[in-house]
């Protein structure tokens, strides 16, 4: 954990409740897989990471998607890119 | 004289409620130009109109519900003059400005939360009433039941209801190989920022565009006891609402774009309609209905045609599961391709021959990429112009 990992949770939950208004921040657990949480279908999922990449300045490789599952692999995923 | 009509949006739509006018008495207007915004319980739909010509009079107000095929306002045709009669009370009659300006999207919220949008305060370009200045209102006071949403439900369950009492049909199913076009999309995609990244639901739309050129008797509308084919293939694709209920509005012109056309017109597409924003052509021109479950979805799925298209075409999940290529196993990604058909105007063996068709194509990605349609097509469809009857 640490605060570097909470600075990077809200505004990718930010990125997420644009495309899920319904997403509360309390009830994701981060260690499970988001889409098992959120209904995402794959243009969702694909708006979510170009607005990962439009945030952050991230490229993400179409290779990585299967990476991300949960909350916490997207929050390293970020880390490792942006350190 | 031209009657600006309400356009048939859809098997599940006989109302709407009209939210704005776009347009004024006097104003010229060109054909394809949204002249009003009509509420339905799917969507905010931007009505088009099919001739070019001026606006004479408007005969419906906001507010007012309206049934289909009534007239919403008349149109001059060019060249034709107006008689002042009629045209010069009704632009005394233009409401006054003094209201301050509501944005569509908020006029509609406010409609379905049951808010009069005037109560709000603006917080928009020149203090106009925003979507996120209705929310505020409605946080403000107690919810009332999601009328809309049982709306929709209902208009679904009306369509549904004809296509089952009407429609005879029989479906297929077809497990189509994807590891070719799935290698294909890595390839393509690698090279690409991830703004223009293909998704593998736009090559198998593409896939039944193409395969549907030598199948007309799936692609149509079956209307007065009898078939009439479209002439080109406008895709309704399904795209699930969030918070419940769906809406399959038409991708145009399918087989003649490029993948990377129709990759961001499927992504404007699920954008607007999730928004609740969908233009009148959308709502009435789908000659057939594609439904893709996409990841995390069901195996396969037998739809239930939307009528008065004659067949749907459904694609399951995507995933890697066993497959037998000249006598040995492997795991490969697969797709289970379904197709609904009418019995009145094809039948099961021709329904075959076109998911064979479909698979076929679905393992030449390269040249579904490069591919137009087979001839030149009119690029006239045949429905929204029926609409707006000339007299």
């Amino acid at each position: 954990m640490g605060s570097e990992r909470q600075a990077l949770i809200a505004p990718v939950l930010d990125i997420l409740r644009a495309i899920a208004p319904e997403v509360e921040a309390g009830a994701l657990d981060p260690a499970q897989p988001l889409r098992r949480q959120v209904d995402l279908d794959s243009m969702d999922w694909l708006n979510f990471l170009v607005g990962l990449h439009q945030k952050f300045g991230v490229t993400i490789a179409e290779a990585d998607y299967t990476k991300l599952v949960c909350l916490n692999d997207v929050v390293d995923y970020l880390r490792a890119r942006l350190a | 004289m031209i009657e600006f009509k309400l356009p048939s949006l859809g098997a599940d739509m006989d109302e709407g409620t009209l939210l704005e006018w776009r347009v004024k008495p006097g104003d010229s207007v060109k054909r394809g130009q949204v002249l009003a915004v009509v509420d339905t319980s799917k969507a905010a739909v931007d009505v088009e109109v099919w001739n070019d010509g001026q606006v004479g009079a408007l005969r419906v107000q906001p507010g007012e519900k309206i049934p289909v095929g009534a007239v919403l306002a008349t149109l001059l045709e060019p060249g034709e003059t107006a008689a002042p009669s009629v045209i010069a009370p009704r632009l005394a009659a233009v409401p006054s400005t003094s209201r301050h300006a509501v944005s569509p999207s908020a006029r509609r919220r406010a409609l379905e939360l049951g808010i009069d949008p005037e109560a709000a305060s603006g917080s928009g370009v020149q203090g106009s009433v925003t979507r996120a200045d209705i929310e505020t209102l409605a946080r403000a006071r107690p919810a009332p039941a999601s009328d809309h949403l049982q709306a929709m439900r209902q208009a679904i369950a009306a369509a549904m209801s004809r296509s089952k009492r009407e429609i005879p049909h029989y479906y297929l199913s077809e497990t189509i190989p994807m590891d070719a076009a799935t290698a294909w999309l890595q390839r393509h995609n690698a090279a690409l920022p991830i703004t223009e990244r293909i998704l593998p639901a736009v090559l198998q739309i593409k896939a039944v565009a193409l395969a549907l050129q030598r199948f007309p008797e799936l692609n149509g509308f079956y209307r007065d006891g009898g078939f009439v084919p479209a002439v080109t293939v406008h895709a309704g694709v399904a795209i699930s609402l969030r918070g419940g209920g769906l809406v399959a509005p038409a991708l145009h012109d399918v087989a003649a774009k490029p993948l990377e056309l129709l990759m961001q017109e499927l992504a404007d597409l699920v954008k607007r309609a999730r928004a609740g924003s969908l233009r009148s052509s959308e709502m009435s021109d789908p000659s057939i209905t594609i439904t893709n479950l996409g990841e995390g979805g069901a195996e396969s799925v037998f739809g239930v045609i939307y009528p008065p298209q004659v067949a749907l075409v459904g694609f399951g999940s995507m995933g890697v599961r066993p497959w037998v290529q000249r006598g040995v196993p492997r795991a490969i990604p697969l797709v289970t391709a379904t197709l609904a058909g009418d019995h009145r105007v094809s039948d099961g063996h021709r329904g075959a021959l076109f998911l064979a068709e479909l698979r076929d194509l679905l393992q030449r990605p390269d040249a579904l990429a490069h591919s137009g349609p087979d001839s030149s097509t009119d690029t006239e469809g045949s429905l929204p112009w029926a609409a707006n009857a000339k007299h």
